[in-house]
């Protein structure tokens, strides 16, 4: 199938996220899956999915994550990993790491999987297991010291908040103490769960200082040793972060339902109706739907966007939190000092900063009865 | 890391990183986890033949002959191999 115009210079969807599924044993606050996972039923076949690699690959994909809620959830993981890999992918499966054992990890190895990256909620077993709503803790351990035997490239991932962001540094130590190859410091993203509970995540301005201080000096005592990536939690950035590389860009991800999008969190953004991969293909889906071409470029751009000379250096920032904060996806996100809504970001985070030392509203964890809830489908009408 | 590249080591590609032709990009690459280094034509050269079976001597032997007339190659490969070497993308080759 041919198009017309100018291919040639349209991006390739480099990176493909499989979000294989939104089950998940992890009840996380933080999780950035959409509030309305219970309505994702009809999730996509074996084959469905690998005509769907065979399609990205052919359009230059050559990363590949393996996502969701858990994708150890699916019992087809093992087919889907080795038909990826025979078709060129680089293979990263980016889990909890509960549903898996060392006979899994050996099947994975054996399909071709090149990485596995694991999480972990805190680096206390405490607090780990609270955040994760259940007792993995030990398990993710064990499965983190199989992955090194198992001889992959050991990579950990702790997504940090109020309540683990002060921990960095028994985190570094204890990712070093499992001979972690990389360490990511993400941070938590106020999409989905993470927005819902924004109140009782969001770190303060010191604990963000702190953690980045931590953060370098280790990235400078372990160069060559163990590397550290740290993304810093954009709240308190006077810059936005180029969300993805740009709307359309490089990313391309895939909900379990087939739903395409060019980032996890843009099907809450209204009049978008996103394609599905049961209904087109691929390269119809990248190149010429109306939804993935919608913020490509820049003629978009309101002001300050429009005429900013870093425009194209953040693309105005990112276009879900831009809906999600002042209301209109094409404004610049707030996140951006020149932005109009700025200001009151600052005064939000301050808010929620100073309120984090008073009595705490419990978390909405993350899980089907709570999804059903909030989309008033659940028999139980409190709140 | 410590000691620099001399002409007999053989270096292999890390064990954290794959090396191979991407058709659509019409370029090497070097992939880890999450990640990519797209190379440009003269890195592509000098790292398909850092399969462990050629000393670096070797593999500018092997480019010279297959590029003649390129001057200064024994610097740009010793050059390449060292930021290479640096950025962790490849290591000597266990004995």
């Amino acid at each position: 199938m041919t198009t017309s115009g100018s291919v040639a210079s349209l991006p390739k969807p480099l990176w493909l996220l499989a979000e294989l599924t939104y089950k998940c044993p992890l009840q996380c606050p933080y999780c950035s899956n959409p509030l309305d996972i219970a309505r994702y039923k009809d999730e996509l076949s074996t084959d469905e999915w690998i005509r769907v690699f065979r399609e990205a690959r052919a359009m230059g994909a050559v990363q590949l994550g393996f996502s969701g809620g858990e994708a150890l959830v699916r019992k087809d993981l093992e087919e889907l990993i080795a038909a990826a890999h025979d078709l060129g992918f680089y293979t990263n499966l980016l889990t909890s790491g509960v549903g898996m054992d060392e006979r899994r990890i050996q099947a994975f190895k054996e399909a071709g999987l090149d990485h596995i990256q694991i999480s972990f909620q805190a680096s206390s077993e405490e607090i780990n297991n609270f955040i994760a709503g259940n007792n993995s803790f030990q398990h993710k351990l064990e499965m983190a010291r199989l992955v090194k035997k198992y001889d992959y490239p050991m990579v950990l991932c702790f997504v940090l908040h109020r309540h683990n962001q002060d921990q960095v540094e028994q985190i570094l130590e204890m990712a070093l103490s499992l001979q972690a190859d990389y360490v990511e410091l993400a941070t938590t993203q106020y999409y989905g769960w993470a927005l819902l509970n924004r109140d009782q995540l969001l770190p303060t301005r010191e604990q963000v200082e702190h953690a980045e201080a931590v953060a370098h000096r280790y990235q400078e005592k372990l160069k060559g040793r163990m590397r550290i990536y740290y993304v810093v939690p954009d709240y308190y950035e006077e810059r936005p972060k180029a969300c993805m590389k740009g709307w359309g860009s490089i990313f391309l991800t895939i909900a379990p339902d087939g739903t395409a999008l060019p980032c996890h969190a843009a099907g809450t953004l209204p009049g978008l109706t996103f394609p599905n991969v049961r209904d087109h293909d691929i390269e119809w889906i990248w190149n010429e739907s109306p939804d993935f071409n919608k913020f490509r470029g820049y003629d978009w751009m309101k002001e300050p966007c429009r005429t900013c000379p870093e425009r194209t250096k953040d693309f105005g920032g990112c276009r879900c939190q831009a809906y999600l904060l002042t209301g209109d996806a094409a404004n610049a996100d707030p996140v951006c000092s020149k932005s109009p809504h700025h200001a009151e970001l600052q005064q939000t985070a301050q808010r929620i900063g100073e309120a984090a030392s008073g009595v705490q509203v419990p978390f909405r964890f993350r899980n089907l009865r709570s999804s059903k809830r909030l989309m008033g489908h659940g028999t139980d009408s409190r709140g | 890391m410590s000691e620099p590249l001399c002409a007999d080591d053989v270096v292999v590609i890390a064990h954290n990183f794959r090396f191979q032709w991407e058709e659509a990009q019409g370029c090497h690459v070097l992939l880890y986890p999450e990640g990519m280094v797209k190379l440009n034509p003269a890195a592509g050269e000098i790292l398909k033949r850092c399969d462990g079976s050629r000393s670096i001597d070797q593999v500018v032997a092997d480019l010279s002959a297959q590029f003649p007339g390129a001057e200064a190659l024994r610097d740009d490969v010793y050059n390449f191999l060292k930021a290479a070497h640096d950025n962790q993308w490849i290591r000597r080759k266990p004995a």
